[in-house]
């Protein structure tokens, strides 16, 4: 018994709940403090631990102005930190620390679950970060926490214990799983975002960039990252050879950084023949290519395809992106294309790469013939003494005339860029091609899986009558990089992602699995976009519904959802097995009490029996007795127990008062 | 102004009406109230509008992010949030509400109405409160097949019966973000005894040719042991010294007096009381001659409580002091 206000919120929280929070408040937080700047991770972490310390040692917690003040510094410290406060992660960071000195001054109820609250709204922070099935997990376990944490604020008599309220809550999310279903699919979803993003919101992202100079590549090669997965129909999964995915399309030159051109020409007029059909589900990049094999017989929808075989999305690629393509391998294209475009791609800066020049003018006197040009060239790299490799040594002034005559030393960038500017110094336009070549198959999911580490530069030169041609000039030095990937072509002593070689089968197919895994997830889970909803409903019968019509839907499957989680709670109040002796025993007093001897609420079984034998001497010893079996049963625990139950019953059947 | 008021009485009418129709006040009910589900009334509380409003943030953070897992964690919470309704629903129906143990007090005291809540379901039920005026209320857990007593404390103003009215229980178990809450107006009456005049007037004499001597009861006590203090027991005879060695209030007994025995007459009294402070001054002569161990009678106007002494005549004489005149409207 213990009286308190009506309202709970200004009771005082105990040293368990305020334990509870702390403790919730960390596990939320923890992967943002991992990544934090120090000093933010350690002043977080110090708050923390002095609160915990003051439970123990009870000093004064520091007042509201000296907390106002640390969180002034706080702020001044992120804005040096990332130069704003609004940022994606100064916004984080200084929702962690707000949190953290909220916790020195919880001292009520109400505070209690306030802090809570932001917990469950910090949990969501987490996944600006990461989405991935580990992240998910712990952030599940994270809200079951803090939901515990707040069941513990609710307790007023004597504390059930730990278990108690980790179960409350496991069960209060386990019979929400319905109806969390349910808005899951059925809510309204709206294409983000709503307003205007941070300017750091995606940073981190990885991808092709729209220039290339040497060694720009390298940084991609060795990142272990998702570029895309590609899962094609009916299992026509093309031989590696064939897989070119075309991305940025390289024309100008500065002597040393190739770049792409601001503006494109878009065109409606694809190869026709495109019979490779399959389904690209791109990972965000925050540019706005979308990756297709050579060439491209469609466009994705929200996108436009240029003269150049580009396939560009309207807007970056923030989100995880699916989309339908058909290819047709090998196809020709551009055989007409006017002499201005032609002459963009012969452009070379004056005064670079000197050597090159004078070395394409001797070729071109050998050969006539472009395309004899173009073997010969590919003969040289093949013959010549030209190393395939991750680790060149750097360039200089005129890196071209460097790799090609002095290192030879190189990384498909370096090939692809000394190709194309001996081309065009021979007078036959060319470019260069950025993108990803090959992908590793996943026999349990299915799918190509194409990382970062399989970006690749190749060349596209234009031929009279032909068109654009694809010329692969590393496929020249290291055949195996185009056939067998990456992994095989590189020497062992250069630096790769941990996996990308596959040494082990064991840990090979471990890893294809949980990469299969993680496609589904990101098909099903991250990827239920307002376009799969859409899908979904039709499904459902729904298809060209309008809002009315879904609001109906969610308001009757919500409804639905609803009633299984009262089902599920309200199943515990059904009623206690009773007793049989105390069903027995009542049966009994109901035969007293109609013979005018009640039994009193509050009246023990021996003492009504003593004043029942009192008030009836000639019923005394049959109740006695009774009494006596009966409180032995119920009470003592009388071993023999279903005998003497058998006994009770048959003496009360045979109690005649 | 007139229309004005009529008008403002006429909405709080149907106001009144319109919340005896929602909650169903049917004024005080005997015997056991069950809180079956009609009964039970839930709404969010507070942080419950909060936490919506959490989630509501959450869920806008997700759309403008695109977060998927944002969308679910928000909706898992947002549920959960949901289904605590139920559970805190849950927590109060069902309940089995009757009234407990009740002790007459004193007008000016605070009588304490016990409230037995019966739980037969199989799960526990946690801070279920039960409160009369709002302000404070005593959270109690009932076991699971067990009962738990809450205690109403009411002011007692007046002498009589006294009925603790409409109680409402409550709950905000299990997260605090609904409020469950129920009507009980059970049928239980508190007898209230006058508030005994202090300091009274001394007893009147004792009655002559009774037969033993007047004398006799006064001055020779024979001090007979202590027992525990009672409202309404003379100052002048609690033991002090024991309450400094043991902090409990006790009352000296003396023997010897028995055979003392007088009435305590309305007529007695000074005639300028008024009959209300007339019933304190003879509830303060019952208090006293108790204390003292004498036999006395009382005598109202239309009744007559003859000669006896010991805690059930004490009890009985304050009761018609308590009911003296007013509609006993015990049923």
């Amino acid at each position: 018994m213990k009286r308190l206000p009506t309202a709970l919120n200004s009771h005082p929280l105990v040293s368990r709940e305020i334990h509870w929070l702390t403790a919730a408040f960390l596990f939320a937080a923890a992967p943002h403090l991992l990544r934090m700047p120090l000093w933010i991770s350690g002043l977080v972490a110090g708050i923390a631990a002095m609160r915990l310390l003051q439970l123990r040692l009870r000093f004064a917690l520091p007042r509201k102005w000296l907390l106002a003040l640390v969180a002034v510094a706080a702020a001044g410290g992120i804005l040096l930190q990332y130069r704003t406060l609004f940022g994606r992660d100064a916004g984080v960071s200084m929702l962690v620390i707000m949190l953290a000195l909220k916790l020195l001054e919880t001292h009520t109820r109400r505070d209690g679950m306030l802090l809570g609250f932001l917990g469950c709204f910090l949990l969501v922070t987490n996944f600006l970060h990461s989405q991935t099935i580990p992240t998910a997990l712990y952030m599940l376990i994270c809200a079951w926490f803090l939901l515990a944490t707040l069941i513990g604020l609710q307790y007023t008599g004597t504390w059930p214990g730990w278990r108690h309220q980790i179960q409350r809550a496991g069960v209060l999310m386990v019979q929400a799983v319905p109806l969390m279903a349910v808005l899951f699919l059925l809510f309204p979803r709206v294409q983000g975002p709503l307003w205007g993003l941070p300017q750091d919101a995606y940073a981190g992202l990885t991808g092709l960039s729209d220039n290339m100079s040497p060694g720009s590549l390298n940084n991609l090669i060795l990142s272990y990252d998702v570029a895309f997965r590609a899962e094609f129909k009916d299992g026509r999964t093309p031989e590696a050879k064939d897989l070119y995915w075309r991305g940025p399309v390289l024309w100008d030159y500065d002597g040393r950084t190739w770049t792409a051109p601001r503006l494109t020409q878009s065109t409606e007029d694809l190869p026709a023949g495109g019979d490779l059909e399959y389904t690209v589900t791109l990972e965000p990049h925050n540019k706005r290519w979308l990756f297709a094999l050579e060439f491209p017989g469609q466009k994705p929808p929200r996108a436009i395809a240029t003269r150049d075989m580009q396939l560009l999305s309207f807007t970056p690629v923030r989100s995880r992106l699916r989309y339908e393509m058909t290819s047709a391998i090998g196809a020709a294209y551009g055989a007409d294309d006017d002499r201005m475009v032609l002459a963009r791609s012969l452009r070379l800066p004056a005064d670079s790469n000197p050597r090159a020049a004078a070395f394409a003018a001797e070729l071109r006197n050998r050969h006539r013939e472009d395309r004899d040009l173009v073997s010969a060239v590919l003969t040289l790299f093949r013959n010549e003494n030209f190393v395939y490799t991750l680790t060149p040594p750097l360039l200089g002034q005129h890196p071209v005339d460097e790799f090609l005559f002095d290192t030879r030393r190189g990384f498909c960038e370096h090939y692809a860029s000394a190709f194309t500017v001996l081309m065009r110094a021979a007078g036959i336009p060319a470019r260069v091609v950025t993108g990803y070549q090959g992908g590793e198959v996943n026999p349990v999911g299915g799918y190509i899986l194409v990382r970062q580490a399989d970006a690749h530069a190749w060349v596209e030169v234009w031929l009279e009558n032909a068109g654009w041609v694809r010329v692969d000039p590393t496929a020249a030095v290291s055949p195996a990089r185009v056939e067998r990937g990456i992994a095989s072509a590189l020497p062992r002593s250069d630096p790769l992602p941990m996996f990308v070689r596959g040494d082990f089968a064991m840990l090979q197919r471990m890893r294809l699995t949980w990469d299969s895994i993680t496609y589904s997830w990101n098909q099903w889970v991250l990827g239920y976009n307002p376009e799969r909803q859409r899908r979904f409903l039709s499904h459902l019968g729904f298809s060209e519904a309008g809002w009315q019509t879904l609001s109906v839907v969610l308001v009757v499957f919500a409804g639905m959802a609803v009633l299984i989680g009262a089902g599920l709670a309200l199943r515990d109040l059904r009623g206690v097995r009773r007793d049989p002796a105390k069903l027995a025993y009542d049966r009994f007093c109901r035969k007293l009490s109609r013979r005018g001897v009640p039994r009193g609420a509050a009246e023990g079984p021996r003492v009504f029996a003593s004043r029942a034998a009192r008030q009836r001497p000639d019923l005394a010893a049959a109740i006695n007795d009774i009494t006596t079996l009966y409180v032995g049963l119920r009470y003592a625990g009388d071993s023999g127990t279903a005998e003497a139950l058998q006994q009770l019953e048959r003496r009360i059947r045979a109690f005649k008062p | 102004m007139q229309p004005l008021t009529a008008t403002l009485s006429a909405a709080a009418a149907l106001k009144g009406r319109i919340l005896d129709w929602i909650f169903q006040w049917r004024g005080p009910e005997r015997g056991t109230i069950v809180l079956v589900q009609r009964r039970v009334f839930i709404l969010p509380t507070r942080q419950g509008l909060l936490f919506g409003g959490v989630i509501l943030l959450m869920l806008l953070g997700s759309v403008n992010y695109d977060l998927s897992l944002g969308f679910i964690l928000s909706f898992l919470l947002g549920a959960s949030g949901i289904q605590s309704m139920l559970h805190t629903f849950r927590n109060l129906a069902n309940l089995r509400i009757s009234a407990g143990r009740v002790t007459p007090v004193f007008a000016g005291e605070t009588a304490e109405f016990h409230i037995r809540i019966a739980n037969a379901a199989r799960m526990p039920r946690y801070s279920v409160a039960v409160t009369r005026d709002r302000d404070t209320a005593d959270y109690v857990d009932v076991p699971a097949d067990g009962e738990a007593v809450a205690t109403v404390p009411v002011p007692a103003l007046r002498r009589g019966w006294l009925r603790p009215g409409r109680i409402t229980l409550f709950t905000f178990f299990p997260v605090g973000l609904f409020r469950a809450w129920s009507y009980a107006d059970l049928d239980m009456h508190c007898l209230v005894y006058p508030a005994p005049v202090n300091p009274g007037l001394p007893l009147p004499r004792l009655q002559a040719g009774d037969g033993k001597g007047g004398a006799q009861g006064l001055g020779q006590d024979e001090f007979a042991g202590l027992r525990p203090y009672r409202p309404g027991d003379s100052p002048r005879h609690v033991a002090w010294k024991a309450v400094a060695r043991n902090d409990l209030l006790m009352t000296k007994q003396f023997a010897g007096r028995v055979a003392a025995e007088l009435w305590l007459s309305w007529d007695q009294l000074p005639p300028e009381l008024d009959s209300e402070r007339r019933l304190e001054h003879l509830a303060r002569w019952v208090l006293d001659a108790d204390a003292e161990g004498l036999a006395y009678g009382l005598r109202l106007p239309g009744s007559v409580i003859p000669i006896d002494s010991g805690a059930a005549h004490r009890a009985e004489c304050l009761r018609a002091l308590a009911l003296h005149e007013t509609a006993a409207d015990r049923p």
